[in-house]
């Protein structure tokens, strides 16, 4: 919240009446402390206080754009390359942006292309395939998304055989099947824009599939959400993001059963997942 | 007429929206979806009837849909097409007690079609004949009111900051529907300890409202069993068995549920206990929608809804996203839909204004339907602080979308809630809210204790 969003100096202008009270002065404004629900505005009738209405339409508007930014593909695939690492890019059937949002179905399809250049990617099959996602939030990824990956992949034991990364455009969370299944990877790990808040449009998802394929069900997920700086800060997600996989290697398991069991590893910036299909 | 054709008659003669293309049963262009609402103009109520949807056999909700008809009542409107419906509700012959007492003669189906073939103006002006009123501390629904849900989530459930944003909505005349929390955390220790924390507020300031914590059904009946102060009990439900199911429920677990919240007999005034949330699209995306488009699946879920009395009821009209509700124009569609085929059928319909980050939609759009539901007559609408939900991470209407829509079209509070928000200072003489409190006085606040214990 910005402060009030009219001139002080009119307070003391004996034609003007003076302004009820507002957010910078309410009764309300202590107990703000204890939630970041949008407590204790004020009011100039009805309706909201200027500042107040203009802080709303300034938070929806970059959760707006963060909906329809264009995914950095060349930028995140050159800053994966030079830490070193392969990458391999892949689209979903939904084409544009509007169908992408219309047809969920269409964004868990891989494109005929990437299909056969996946399964023609050498050194498979692999024990773990990463893939970097426009999801909902092309703006969260390409922020943190080179970041995160390099710091799984940096943290992924020596001797596993780990697939080029996958930069996957119209993609929701369960393109992670076909695209595992094409690579023939044990495990994907998927980094995905969420759907922005109005708090923060910046957010990465990351989701976990054990032996990925048709049939699997949000169930046999595991979710990290909120990584961002404010929430799981990109610079430490990759080690925790790669502790779950390792994990998840040697119980041979992901969903609902793995996450009972590592709770306390992944504990930090976990939320209710909030899957973008 | 067999099942299937009367499932894509519907569906092609719906109202262009993303969830029907989703699911591939929408009209395939403009010109042929008017040409199936002419043909479904045409068509008798009582094919309809004859005709359901899904199998008895394999369907709860179907045996329920035709359980509840009442032939007496349908017979003088059993030669009426659906054009004919729509020509007689519009009539001046049609007055509330006249609709009123179609109750239990229209079908889901049959206001679902007649709703397909009404512009938004002719859902206002049917839906504002219908009142539904309901009672338990408060009453719901009464012509020239409109009451609020106070909706004071928060992602940790935490008691302070639930309070404060329950202070608010109080000072602004909110909360006569329900001060209703969508709990982060779905168990029954979290429940009970939401429900104690409005139950306290809520003696100590002497306010008649109800409360609910929006948890599975189960764990409210598992509440009450250990004594917990249950006012209401939510369920979000849909309009087939196999929707149902998805959810974890069935009608005899809400019958189990209505039974248990009626015998505490906690409504002062009356003892209408339930409370159901909907939405177009929840069948689809669950897969068990039968190939029936989602505004007629929709309707479906009013019948189990009125099968259980209860004292709310609403659609979240645009909280599921774009691929079922695109954008402003479809969601306010929907919600004018939801209403009027919620009231139809005797159901005391509220509506969720809403809308998530993903869709082509902003707060004007929300200003535009919130204005026509006011004007239609809606019973409720939710109150979000500054309309943004920090738990549920969508936009609904604001304590001050409230209070203008109160305002803008002269409607009233719940009459006990009124009473009661004129004697503490809240309203004014003639309903209007008083200017705010200044820090120096708190009001409800102090009465409150919160500011010292937020201390």
């Amino acid at each position: 919240m910005t402060g009030r969003g009219d001139g002080e100096g009119r307070m003391n202008d004996a034609t003007t009446p003076p302004l009820p009270v507002d957010g910078t002065d309410h009764p309300l404004k202590r107990l703000r402390a204890f939630t970041e629900a949008r407590i204790g505005l004020g009011r100039r009738g009805a309706g909201l206080p200027t500042a107040a209405h203009l802080d709303f339409a300034e938070a929806h508007a970059k959760a707006r754009d963060a909906v329809h930014s264009s995914f950095a593909t060349e930028a995140i695939a050159a800053a994966l390359e030079d830490a070193g690492f392969a990458t391999i890019a892949a689209d979903s059937r939904a084409g544009d942006r509007a169908t992408y949002l219309k047809r969920p179905d269409l964004g868990r399809l891989l494109a005929d292309a990437s299909r056969q250049a996946l399964a023609a990617a050498p050194g498979g099959p692999f024990d773990v395939a990463l893939v970097v996602a426009d999801g909902l939030s092309a703006t969260a990824v390409n922020a943190h998304g080179a970041t995160v990956a390099t710091g799984i992949l940096a943290a992924l034991p020596d001797d596993w055989r780990i697939a080029p990364v996958v930069i996957a455009s119209g993609a929701r969370v369960a393109l992670s099947d076909p695209i595992g299944e094409a690579l023939r990877a044990k495990i994907v790990l998927m980094l995905i824009g969420e759907r922005p808040g109005l708090s923060a449009a910046n957010s990465l998802g990351a989701y976990l599939t054990f032996g990925p394929g048709p049939g699997r069900s949000d169930a046999d997920r595991n979710c990290v959400s909120n990584i961002r700086p404010g929430g799981l800060r990109p610079e430490i997600a990759g080690a925790k993001l790669a502790g779950l996989v390792v994990r998840a290697a040697e119980l041979g398991l992901s969903g609902t059963r793995l996450k009972d069991d590592a709770d306390d590893r992944i504990a930090e910036g976990e939320a209710r997942p909030q899957l973008p299909g | 007429m067999s099942p299937d054709q009367l499932k894509t008659l519907l569906a092609e003669a719906s109202p262009a929206r993303s969830g029907d293309f989703l699911a591939g049963v929408a009209a395939e262009s403009q010109e042929a979806r008017v040409k199936a609402q002419r043909r479904l103009a045409d068509t008798g109520l009582a094919d309809i009837l004859q005709t359901p949807l899904i199998d008895p056999e394999e369907d709860e909700v179907q045996r329920l849909i035709l359980d509840q008809h009442d032939d007496a009542a349908f017979r003088p409107i059993s030669a009426f097409s659906v054009g004919e419906l729509r020509d007689f509700l519009l009539t001046d012959e049609a007055t509330p007690e006249a609709i009123a007492a179609l109750k239990w003669a229209l079908t889901p189906e049959m206001v679902a079609a007649v709703s397909k073939i009404c512009r938004n103006q002719d859902l206002i002006a049917i839906a504002k004949k219908r009142p539904v009123v309901t009672k338990f501390r408060t009453t719901v629904g009464l012509p020239g009111r409109l009451s609020v849900r106070i909706q004071p989530n928060h992602p940790t459930d935490d008691a302070k900051g639930v309070a404060a944003s329950i202070l608010d909505g109080l000072a602004f005349g909110c909360g006569d529907a329900v001060i209703g929390i969508n709990p982060a955390t779905d168990s029954p220790s979290a429940m009970r300890r939401l429900l104690e924390l409005i139950e306290d507020l809520r003696l100590r300031l002497g306010c008649p409202v109800q409360s609910c914590v929006l948890a599975h059904v189960t764990t409210a009946i598992d509440c009450m069993s250990r004594g917990a102060p249950v006012d209401l009990v939510f369920q979000s439900i849909a309009g087939s068995e196999k929707a149902n199911a998805s959810f974890g429920i069935d009608l005899a677990m809400l019958k189990e549920a209505q039974d248990a919240a009626k015998s505490l007999k906690r409504g002062t005034i009356g003892t209408d206990v339930m409370y159901f949330e909907t939405g177009q699209g929840a069948a689809l995306s669950a897969n068990a929608h039968f190939g029936i488009d989602q505004q007629t699946m929709e309707a479906r879920a009013y019948a189990v809804a009125r099968a259980f009395d209860p004292l709310l009821v609403n659609t979240v009209v645009g909280f599921i996203g774009p691929e079922y509700l695109y954008d402003g124009k479809e969601i306010t569609r929907a919600g004018l839909e939801d209403h009027f085929c919620g009231k139809l059928l005797g159901v005391p319909m509220g509506v969720d204004v809403c809308y998530t980050n993903h869709a082509e939609a902003d707060q004007d759009d929300m200003d535009n339907l919130l204005t026509l539901l006011g004007v239609a007559g809606v019973n409720f609408v939710m109150g979000v602080p500054g309309s943004d939900d920090v738990m549920l991470n969508y936009q609904s209407t604001s304590y001050h979308d409230a209070a203008y829509v109160r305002r803008a079209l002269d409607l009233r509070p719940a009459p006990e809630f009124e009473a009661w928000a004129r004697d503490v200072g809240i309203f004014d003489e003639r309903g209007f809210l008083r200017p705010e409190a200044s820090r120096g006085d708190t009001g409800l606040l102090a009465r409150s204790k919160l500011l010292e214990a937020a201390e």
